[in-house]
């Protein structure tokens, strides 16, 4: 891959500043599409790309949008600038080095949803790049780039960014509606979903950065250009956090469908120190981990292909584990997370984790009982299937596939057999 | 629309719409809910609802549905369980209740939840009723996996104010009690704070807790989290026993349970430990107010009179009945028709009519002391059979005029919030904002003290006289006329809140005539329901009392006798004291030694509602019965019981033997009543949602009704023709009308005797627009002086600037000895 879609800042140096991002063709497609095309085109120009939401659930961008419900205004359009899954760092570096690209991404989203309202919702800790977010919104406007009846048509459109107030739980859509309401972060029951019942009950759309990010070039260099990137059915590229016992940790935007192997070892320099792979965390805590097979490694980072050997793509943050590592402290590390991170509006994953909490408190003094590893897998199990929103599994799964897939890192543990009670 | 689907293999036929959850508890099939409640907007959060549901499977081509090899369609479930509670049910649909995959995720929710409660049930308030207990026994698992060691703790006596308390411990995160709050009272005064386990309920008002409604959290909280300060650690559920009764503090007529108990403390005799809620869907639903909760404690009051009394050498002292009896007799003999009756709306119906019929029995007259009229035109005019608050929609209005109903009326404001919410049209037409404003479509301003004007202008739309031309208001009033032009039904609420007696009887002539205008009198949802100041001020119009128009001191001129029944005037206003030390003879019924008590020759004490058995007749107009619920305190009697007792010395026949008695000659005699018995009041049909018992787990722990839901008097019809009247002319030349306005928690002698709501008692002062403050040169703290016919008063005084221009407001019956709007002088007190 030569040339970078999402991370431009890499191949074009201060793009971050208004008037490269101009000569490099920013505001070209949103103009184009402002000035010439119709709402429908511009949904189902991003339909066609493939483009699907890059936040986790990779669910088709243009679909999305097309839920809106009809006729119903004034709609909203809510960039998701909450990146808190752990080992997850590509938002920032987007809204940080190419800010301009991901406010015209935005912006384009905004047209095709006909909202003339958006917030980018980012986390607390994103407080001053929240700043300088406005800054840019600023120069937008006084460019005439943001404001009232665009290029002389009838779309206006006003940003705002809002921040959140440090909660993984907002990074869900219904959760970080509720916030940006001003209310406590709590997922929303769906259906209604927010593009029939969004942000103060109006249709709206809410979309991750680096799929916001995307939109600029698909509009500009067309939905044959995009779609030979990637795979067939996942589109485009990706960008990987890469995390852990790994040489080069950092971002790399590549094309979906890129091996874990390629990624690991081409890219990212390997594993330090000489040591062997032992497992991978293919989505952050959120999702089943991997054992670092060469079936796994060969295995094809796209929405279709990780789930096939038993975990998901989500956002795409790798964490590397290698073999001096002991899993049930990763896990219970997981685990403090999303007790920690629970927002308790729903039983299973508010007292679930507490419990799972509590029994690796005792795994990592090692003086579990032989059984509690078996309790915690059914813990973990009794949560998944049973929860209000998708983070109450994300809460289980990592956990749930690690006794599965590497007990004997938990019976060390166990009392009697544990290096530290011997 | 209805939808057939199969719920562990019966079948069952619902409304479309309806969620699961209730499908399952109409076929009697329970689905175990803590968090989702039949008066709340579902929100799945507890997940113990879990069923499996099989959806017949179509073809996603062609939509069509599939077959199995049977040719019957063809069913897929799911993967994942799901809650019933969210979902509304599907032609078609199989759903699973009793399956074991059903059945084991239930149980898993339940050890869940049980993980981080402190199952203190022998402590707990709630054990004995509580949907944890029942649900654990009916869902849960023998025993727990969970390390008890593990269990979090927190503070298990939080107050939230000084009436509910919250056990963080024991909460199970619901959200029951915030939503109730935020969702059905508005007023969302508690929330969740922090996240995951440490949620927790806080609360954001100060006072703590602030709204008229929250005992009700306690009713629907599923576990022991909140309590009420009035019956935590009181008493152990099992040990109850119940009573029916109803509310005597506003015209709404809640339903209620009076929860009783033998206590040592009352020498082995019943004591009632709690007010509960009665299901009555068409009244007051399962929801009461705090007032009509907490304060049934002066019944208990050691101040209670406990024997007659006579004057003796000018002092009282104690006498037999017998006794007081015989000389309230001779007092009453000796005037003759020279003896005056009067009584308020606080006795009940039984009580009205022996008085009444003794005092006409003697050829003289009984007067009703609440100075309101309208309460003839209500059996014409009021609402008709039917009426329900709850049934209002989309093609209804109510108007509401020259009341603040969260203070006079609490759950008719909530229902008629609710009504609004559902699309009815609410009008509300005041001087001043109140509450129930943020709620109105149509918010229509007055002057102070012109409500006829505004009412008139109403009419003046609707039809009326062309000569009422000349009250034709500003845009707002028009296009309120407009709403009631255009509603199929329209109800009218009028209260009499800056208005004198002649007042609110040209108000409720224009209210009866703009529901005149609609052509459907009688109907129901159509008419005008009067919001008195007394829970049966209608009952006494209903008897035949009335009030004296020109006031009590008229009433009084040429009085020899006064028999003064469940009334204070000297309290309500010492200067008024100088009428009655002039009788020959002062008779004084009542449960306490009030003011004019202590005038009296003769006092009578008198049995409280929690001892009695009778009637009220609710400003809807429906007649509802009171059970006893504990033993008559020694040496006192009930109202109607005195009175006939009285009646026998005077050889007049009245009924002494038994309440129910008393309302045959009730319906004998009283035209609206004719036929009615007890028996019809008790009459009961089942309602939704259920409730108590068996059903606790899902609509709370108001007590279903199995007492009676009363009977609503049909009114008689428009009749002959009415007249409007024109308004009263305000007097000029003072600088501002002082009106007082109705809180709920007056310094009446129910909230005296009650120390539990003493910290909410609205402080007498005199609550002035910034503006006025400023205008009069007052500093921020300090005292006025008011005055007015030749009286003054020094006040402290408070800001507000929902006062309207030109007036002041005084909290009725806070001690400002003044119940009508009068012009004062107000200045600077110099101190």
């Amino acid at each position: 891959m030569t040339e970078h879609i999402v991370l431009r800042h890499r191949d074009i140096e201060r793009i971050d500043q208004l008037e490269v991002y101009l000569e490099n063709g920013g505001f070209r497609a949103f103009e184009s599409i402002v000035r010439k095309k119709s709402p429908e085109q511009v949904i189902d120009i991003v339909k066609k790309s493939g483009l699907r939401g890059r936040g986790g659930a990779g669910f088709p961008t243009g679909v999305k949008w097309s839920f809106l419900t009809p006729d119903v205004y004034p709609r909203y359009v809510v960039a998701n600038a909450d990146e808190s899954e752990p080992g997850t760092f590509k938002d920032r570096e987007i809204m940080e080095r190419n800010p301009f690209q991901f406010l015209e991404g935005v912006a384009i989203c905004a047209y095709a949803a006909q909202a003339e309202v958006a917030y980018i919702y980012c986390r607390a800790e994103f407080w001053d790049l929240t700043l300088e977010l406005d800054r840019k919104i600023e120069q937008l406007k006084e460019g005439g780039l943001l404001g009232k009846k665009l290029f002389g048509s009838d779309f206006s459109l006003e940003m705002y960014t809002h921040l959140g107030a440090g909660a993984y739980i907002c990074g869900e859509e219904t959760a970080l509606l509720e916030s940006l309401e001003g209310k406590l972060g709590q997922p929303r029951l769906r259906p209604p979903f927010p593009a029939a019942e969004g942000l103060y009950g109006k249709p709206t759309v809410v979309n991750n950065v680096e799929t916001l990010t995307n939109l600029p070039l698909i509009i500009d260099r067309g939905v044959d250009w995009y779609r030979k990137i990637g795979t067939e059915k996942s589109t485009g590229t990706k960008v990987f956090s890469v995390s852990g016992n790994i040489e080069l940790p950092g971002n790399y935007e590549l094309p979906l469908g890129t091996t874990f192997r390629e990624l690991i070892f081409e890219h990212a320099g390997g594993i330090p120190n000489g040591h062997a792979i032992k497992a991978i965390l293919p989505a952050g805590a959120s999702a089943p981990i991997l054992p670092a097979s060469d079936e796994v490694l060969d295995t094809k980072m796209d929405y279709e292909s990780v789930p096939e050997v038993g975990s998901s793509l989500g956002s795409a943050s790798i964490i590397v584990i290698d073999e001096t590592v002991d899993i049930a402290w990763v896990e219970s590390k997981i685990t403090d997370f999303f007790e920690h991170e629970s927002c308790g509006k729903c039983t299973p994953c508010r007292d679930g984790t507490y419990w799972m909490k509590h029994i690796f408190e005792r795994i990592m003094d090692d003086t579990a009982q032989a059984h509690e590893i078996d309790l915690l897998h059914t813990v973990g199990i009794g949560i998944q299937g049973k929860c209000l929103c998708a983070l109450g599994d994300f809460a289980a799964l990592a956990v749930t596939t690690a006794v599965e897939r590497f007990r004997p890192d938990f019976d060390l543990h166990v009392q009697g057999k544990s290096s530290k009670a011997a | 629309m209805s939808v057939t689907l199969t719920i562990d293999g019966t079948e069952v036929t619902v409304p479309e719409g309806t969620l699961l959850v209730d499908a399952a508890k109409r076929r009697g099939t329970d689905v175990p809910v803590f968090c989702y409640h039949p008066k709340m907007k579902p929100v799945g959060m507890c997940r113990v609802c879990l069923v499996e549901i099989g959806r017949p499977a179509r073809d996603r081509a062609t939509g069509e549905s599939l077959l199995d090899e049977s040719g019957d369609p063809l069913i897929q479930f799911g993967p994942n369980l799901e809650t019933a509670c969210t979902i509304t049910v599907g032609q078609g649909w199989q759903v699973r209740v009793s399956s074991e995959k059903a059945i084991q995720g239930r149980k898993e929710i339940v050890e869940y939840l049980l993980t981080s409660h402190p199952l203190d049930c022998p402590i707990c308030d709630k054990g004995g009723e509580c949907p944890l207990q029942d649900l654990t026994m009916g869902h849960g698992s023998g025993e727990s996996r969970f390390l008890f060691d593990d269990k979090i703790r927190l503070a298990k006596r939080y107050p939230l104010g000084e009436l509910i308390f919250l056990d963080r411990e024991r909460c199970i995160q619901c959200a029951r009690c915030t939503r109730f709050q935020d969702e059905i009272v508005g007023d969302p005064v508690i929330g969740f704070y922090e996240r995951g386990r440490r949620l927790e309920i806080v609360t954001y008002s100060d006072p703590g807790f602030d709204s008229y409604f929250s005992g009700n959290t306690t009713d629907i909280c599923p576990v022991g989290a909140l309590t009420t300060a009035d019956f935590r650690f009181g008493a152990r559920p099992w040990e109850l026993n119940s009573a029916a009764s109803i509310c005597p503090h506003c015209p709404v007529g809640c339903n209620l349970t009076l929860s009783t108990r033998r206590e040592a403390s009352n020498a082995g005799r019943d004591v009632v430990k709690r007010v509960m809620p009665r299901q009555n869907e068409q009244v007051n639903e399962i929801w009461i107010c705090d007032k009509g909760r907490f304060v049934h404690h002066y019944a208990r009051s050691p101040e209670r009179l406990t024997s007659p009394r006579v004057r003796k050498n000018g002092k009282l002292v104690k006498a037999s009945w017998n006794e007081a009896l015989t000389r309230a007799a001779e007092g009453l003999k000796g005037a003759a028709s020279s003896a005056v009756g009067i009584a308020s709306g606080r006795l009940m119906n039984e009580d009205l009519f022996n008085l009444k019929e003794l005092m006409a029995a003697l050829g003289g007259r009984a007067i009703l002391v609440d100075s309101m009229a309208g309460g003839n035109l209500i059996q014409r005019y009021g609402v008709g059979v039917g009426s329900n608050l709850g049934s209002l929609g989309k093609r209804d209005a109510v108007l509401v005029i020259a009341a603040d109903l969260h203070e006079e009326a609490p759950i008719w404001w909530l229902r008629l919030k609710q009504a609004a919410e559902r699309g009815t049209t609410l009008i509300v037409a005041n001087a001043r904002a109140t509450r129930l404003d943020d709620y109105a479509k149509h918010r229509v301003r007055y002057g102070p003290g012109e409500a006829v004007q505004a009412a008139l202008g109403l009419l003046h739309l609707n039809g009326g006289d062309p000569e009422l031309a000349r009250f034709e208001g500003d845009r707002a009033l028009k296009s309120a006329a407009r709403a009631i032009k255009r509603a199929r039904n329209v109800t009218i609420f009028f209260g009499q809140e800056g208005l004198n007696y002649a007042g609110t009887e040209a108000l409720a002539r224009a209210c009866a005539l703009i529901t005149e205008s609609k052509g459907r009198v009688g109907k129901s949802n159509n008419g005008l329901v009067a919001v008195w100041p007394r829970a049966n001020t209608q009952g006494a119009w209903d008897m035949g009392l009335r009030p004296e128009p020109a006031g009590l001191h008229r009433a009084l001129a040429g009085a020899v006798a006064a028999y003064i029944v469940a009334a204070d005037p000297v309290g309500d206003d010492p200067a008024a004291a100088a009428p009655f030390e002039k009788l020959s003879t002062l008779i004084v019924q009542d449960l306490f030694l009030t003011a004019t008590a202590e005038l009296a020759d003769v006092v009578l004490p008198a049995q409280a509602f929690v001892e009695r058995a009778g009637t009220f007749t609710s400003g809807e107009r429906r007649v509802q019965r009171l059970y006893p619920a504990v033993g008559a305190l020694a040496g006192s009697l009930p109202d109607w019981k005195i009175v006939a007792n009285l009646a026998h010395r005077l050889e007049v026949d009245l009924e002494d033997k038994a309440a129910p008695l008393v309302f045959e000659r009730i319906a004998a005699a009283v035209p609206d009543y004719l036929g009615l018995s007890y028996d019809d009041l008790a009459a009961v049909e089942p309602q939704w949602p259920e409730v108590g018992g068996a059903d606790l787990y899902f609509g709370g722990t108001a007590y279903a009704n199995k007492q009676g839901l009363g009977v609503q008097l049909a009114p008689r019809g428009a009749g002959r023709p009415l007249k409007w009247k024109a308004p009263p002319r305000a007097s000029a030349g003072k600088d501002l009308l002082l009106t007082p306005v109705t809180v709920l928690y007056d310094r009446g002698s129910a909230l005296r005797h009650s120390r539990l709501l003493e910290g909410r008692i609205a402080p007498l002062q005199l609550i002035l627009h910034p503006d006025e403050i400023e205008r009069l040169g007052l500093s921020e703290a300090g005292e006025v002086e008011i005055s007015w016919d030749g009286r003054s008063e020094r006040l402290k005084f408070a800001a507000s600037t929902d006062v309207p221009p030109g007036s002041a407001l005084v909290p009725r019956g806070a001690g400002l000895a003044l119940s009508d709007p009068t012009p004062v002088t107000v200045r600077r007190s110099n101190s």
